[in-house]
């Protein structure tokens, strides 16, 4: 493939170019869909393909641009081939969460997240592949079959929005949408080597996002870089009438948000993010990072977030036990799969059982375990009240700096399989990003470079409840000074 | 702590969950592991700590007053495993025991 295929492109230089008339929408989507057949049967990104309804969107983008030219209106996704993460609701395409127990489900609305990209023209090229109900942290908990790490075939692509990520990374979409409840977004990018953007709880409406842990969930961006981020965040963004834990807030120009660099920008480095069992590699590729920003003119100190180390349990009781809720309601009566047990009950149970996947049986048992008469102190209230004091940790630290850098993730990608008998040692994949949602402040993953074996190591930005703009100038910052998310994975293309 | 088989039929009963014999036994030594590994919780002083529900500061939040289509009866019916006369279909609810 040459390079400058129209796959390859930004968001951003996607929507220069048609701007400009150097190509149509049409043929942009055609261009993703030629790479999508070419390298999917490798990568596994997609679960469902929706090419024709892309290709009638994208001839409606055209005849849009062309009536818009005369009045000088046009959107900067007008146009724009995206995919979207199995968990957000499609209205007329099967929407699954990567379970059997929705299969064949079939939404009648779409998510508030969708409603805005139709609004501003963006194309929907399908559903990707995720965990079961999001939960997990390589897509290997997906009842339909695991991801491909773009960069190596025998690796996980991260977890659970790893099929965006894929997707994004292998150049089979030009950006996509993902959920973030524990590090869902921000995982895989960094497993990939893509932008992942998780917004504040509240910025984005949860509308149609299929509930995993409501007081958790958030929709976020996966891109090829940190302006498309913005490009993104800023069409999803914003108050929803239908989503009433969404702020109403004034959402801010993220692209002007981009502009301004780092000097005296302070940087917080939180020493509780270095631990043992980590890959080296990953801590000296962060803390170069960080080296790199101070050159650039940021302010750097050390800050601590002192609850960390609890922030695993808190989330694996406080994130099941609202599964354990939200999931009753496949009972197999008004939509998805039925296992008839003879009688209602029965019925429940036999559905339920077989329409499960194991590690969502594991996460209801568990939660249902925490909410039981006997143990709702003992479990759920008091991962409550520790949640209360990561809470706190973030604000005093944000007292102190304006974003603080860390680790993605302990190490790059796994082997598939290499964990999925030994679920704590999954969850621990999760450590550095499962705190941000229980404080629900913002943050986003970006490429970091590579360790020893050519994977991507993810450096992660977190900022304060709605510090979109600061968490995203620092990253652009980082992004302009170095070339990392120019590189691409080394895919064969199958021709057919 | 380790949880005793008959806590993890207990469990499988309040969620609604059947179980196979190898699964019972497998959540009932991985769920043991898990809530180990969580007991580091309790170190925790957490006497005059508020708990935590959701970090918005929101409270019966209000919209307009405005009416909206209502969904369809046709489409809400239409991903249900079975129907009958515009209603959901379920078995038999009275007479089980």
């Amino acid at each position: 493939m040459t390079r400058n295929h129209l796959s390859e492109l930004t968001i951003h230089e996607a929507g220069e170019r048609l701007a400009a008339g150097e190509f149509t929408a049409v043929e942009l989507t055609e261009a993703v869909i030629d790479r999508i057949v070419a390298v999917d049967n490798d990568v596994k990104a997609y679960l469902t393909l929706t090419p024709e309804k892309a290709l009638a969107q994208a001839a409606a983008a055209d005849r849009a641009r062309r009536a818009g030219r005369a009045d000088g209106e046009s959107g900067p996704l007008l146009g724009i081939p995206l995919a979207i993460k199995d968990v957000l609701c499609t209205k007329g395409i099967p929407t699954t969460c990567g379970s059997r127990i929705l299969e064949g489900f079939i939404p009648p609305y779409d998510a508030t997240v969708i409603v805005r990209l139709k609004e501003a023209g963006a194309i929907l090229l399908g559903k990707t592949n995720t965990d079961e109900f999001a939960m997990g942290s390589s897509t290997e908990n997906s009842a339909y079959f695991t991801t491909h790490n773009p960069w190596d075939l025998t690796r996980v692509p991260g977890g659970s929005s790893g099929g965006s990520a894929a997707a994004v990374a292998a150049d089979e979409c030009l950006g996509a949408l993902g959920t973030d409840t524990g590090g869902s977004v921000r995982q895989p990018a960094g497993l990939c080597g893509v932008v992942g953007l998780k917004p504040t709880y509240g910025r984005v409406s949860r509308y149609g996002l299929i509930a995993y842990a409501s007081s958790l969930d958030q929709a976020g961006v996966l891109t090829k870089d940190v302006k498309d981020a913005a490009i993104l965040l800023q069409a999803i963004a914003g108050h929803d009438p239908c989503d009433s834990t969404s702020m109403d807030v004034e959402t801010p120009d993220y692209l002007t948000a981009l502009d301004g660099g780092v000097g005296g920008v302070r940087v917080g480095v939180p020493r509780e993010y270095f631990v043992d069992g980590m890959q080296p590699e990953v801590e000296a590729a962060v803390r170069a990072a960080v080296d790199l920003l101070a050159g650039l003119g940021a302010e750097v100190r050390e800050v601590s977030l002192p609850h960390t180390e609890y922030a695993l349990p808190v989330y694996y009781l406080i994130a099941p036990a609202e599964a354990s809720a939200n999931l009753a309601r496949y009972d197999g009566v008004r939509y998805g799969l039925r296992v008839d047990g003879g009688g209602l009950i029965d019925t429940y149970k036999a559905t339920r059982g077989e329409g499960f996947g194991p590690e969502v049986k594991r996460r209801i048992m568990l939660g249902t375990y925490a909410l039981s008469a006997g143990y709702y102190d003992a479990y759920y209230l008091k991962a409550q009240k520790a949640r209360t004091l990561i809470r706190g940790d973030f604000d005093r630290a944000f007292e102190q700096v304006d974003v603080i850098l860390a680790p993605t993730s302990p190490t790059t990608a796994f082997r598939i399989g290499e964990k999925a008998d030994d679920p704590l040692q999954m969850y621990l994949m999760d450590i550095f990003t499962l705190s941000m949602n229980l404080a629900g402040t913002c943050g986003l993953s970006l490429p970091r470079g590579f360790d020893g074996a050519g994977l991507h190591i993810g450096l992660q930005v977190m900022g304060p409840a709605v510090g979109e703009g600061q968490v995203l100038r620092v990253a652009h910052a980082y992004e302009q000074a170095t070339d990392w998310h120019t590189q691409k994975p080394p895919l064969h293309e199958e021709r057919v | 702590m380790k949880l005793s088989a008959d806590q993890v039929d207990r469990i499988a009963e309040l969620a609604r969950l059947a179980l196979t014999a190898e699964e019972r036994a497998l959540y009932q030594e991985q769920l043991s592991d898990i809530l180990d590994y969580f007991e580091r919780l309790q170190e925790l002083d957490t006497e005059a700590i508020e708990p935590t529900a959701s970090v918005l500061p929101l409270h019966s939040v209000m919209r307009a007053d405005v009416s909206r289509a209502p969904s369809q009866r046709e489409d809400m019916l239409a991903n249900a495993p079975a129907t009958e006369d515009g209603c959901f279909l379920v078995p038999a609810v009275l007479g089980q025991g």
